[in-house]
């Protein structure tokens, strides 16, 4: 048996990713970081901004996200997110870009709190990249 | 009747006109590919979220306490209607046709008794719709300088939805846009976002059961202000496909007419110069016989 699964990166433009030979996928949950592999059972969780790591047969590739859905089914993920970066294509000015934004957003002082969290948590994956 | 160097004129001016239509009709043509592309490529993702919002609504433990833009407030009161338009005219009924059926929409609401409020997204609609609703529209959007339809877009719009919603400025919100569904057909469209209605989730119940984490609550009160931005971008993705596929067949009839025109004002033009040079000959033969 094959120990691979499918994973569907889509954000609202287009379809960002497919790729069939995945062995394991590591998302940024909202409760924390989530490994998934190969029959897990179906689960539906939110994605906070986070590294998602994907391992496998052609390689790792690691992206960043802001946001998401991750939906996992028959051994299929699907990730919905409307910001997503790739970490090789990510260099200093764009990363710096970002960090500002985040920065900015997490300075605003009215704010409800799981925003704020949110925005702190953008500042703080983005620094830990630099 | 005219006289030749009119005519002349006239034939000219048709020509030009012909030209810049045609040329129009080109460049609708292909901003139209790159449009359906981009609602080809919009779908997944649009697809995908009902899926999953459909799926966390059968989970959902206590129907009750479900968040309010899932099942309403309660109240059918008040109405926010987004109507979505072009920035640019020259493009056949498109815009007529949402305006149509938004103003039937609206003579029924407010024949019900009920209140009215219209967000504008396009200019073109605005300027129609501020003659008879102006005091009803009570914002107005329009994406005039960004080129491409982009999810940043849709967010803002679906940002005002969103806030205007808690501070329980509307009960039920509808957008009107043209659904593409081919060059020369485009639907208008009214579809109910808030609160969402699921015409079709009985089938889908067979489904096995997911684990949520957090719990289904949490999961949708996160989800459904983001279906809200997607719906719109998808909306605005449809509308823009229509647009230019509408303006494409309104260039191509305007071309074919202007074609037309041309015809007949060449025939009447050659005629006219025929009836000239036969009335000189018959002054000039008529001159001679009476010598």
């Amino acid at each position: 048996m094959s120990e691979e699964l499918k994973i569907e990166i889509v954000n609202p433009e287009k379809s960002f990713l497919v790729k069939e030979d995945v062995l394991e996928i590591v998302v940024p949950a909202f409760e924390g970081e989530m490994g998934i592999l190969k029959d897990h059972i179906p689960i539906i969780s939110f994605l906070k901004p986070g590294i998602i790591k994907i391992f496998s047969k052609s390689g790792d590739e690691s992206y960043y996200v802001e946001d998401g859905i991750v939906e996992f089914k028959n051994n299929n993920l699907s990730i919905l997110t409307s910001k997503i970066f790739n970490l090789v294509d990510l260099n200093k000015s764009k990363l710096e870009d970002l960090l500002k934004k985040a920065e900015e957003e997490a300075n605003q002082t009215e704010i409800s709190d799981q925003f704020k969290y949110l925005a702190d948590q953008k500042v703080q994956v983005l620094r830990s990249i630099n | 009747m005219a006289s030749l160097d009119d005519l002349k004129k006239r034939i000219a001016s048709v020509k030009s006109t012909q030209k810049i239509t045609k040329a129009m009709k080109m460049v609708a043509a292909a901003k139209l590919r790159k449009a359906q592309e981009n609602a080809e490529n919009g779908r997944p993702y649009s697809e995908k979220m009902k899926n999953v919002i459909l799926n966390l609504s059968n989970g959902i433990s206590d129907k009750e306490n479900a968040p309010k833009l899932l099942s309403g407030t309660g109240n059918n009161k008040v109405h926010l209607c987004v109507v979505m338009t072009s920035d640019r005219g020259l493009c056949g009924g498109f815009n007529s046709n949402i305006i149509k059926k938004a103003k039937s929409f609206f003579s029924k609401i407010l024949s019900e008794g009920k209140e009215l409020k219209i967000i504008t997204v396009g200019s073109k609609g605005n300027d129609q719709l501020k003659r008879i609703y102006g005091d009803k529209i009570i914002e107005n959007i329009s994406f005039k300088e960004s080129k491409n339809v982009n999810y940043f877009d849709a967010e803002k719009v679906s940002k005002i939805v969103i806030d205007k919603f808690e501070k329980s400025e509307f009960d039920i919100c509808t957008i009107f846009y043209n659904q593409f569904k081919n060059v020369i057909t485009q639907i208008p469209q009214a579809q109910q976002i808030v609160p969402l209605n699921n015409e079709d989730s009985e089938q889908k119940s067979l489904e096995e059961s997911y684990e949520f984490e957090p719990d289904e609550d949490e999961i949708l009160s996160n989800l459904l202000p983001k279906n809200i931005s997607t719906q719109i971008f998808k909306a605005m993705l449809e509308n823009s496909a229509s647009e230019q596929g509408s303006r494409m067949s309104a260039m191509d009839n305007a071309t074919r007419n202007a074609g037309e025109m041309v015809d007949k004002l060449t025939i009447q033009y050659n005629r006219s110069r025929q009836a000239a040079i036969t009335k000189e000959l018959i002054e000039i033969i008529s001159g001679a016989e009476s010598l």
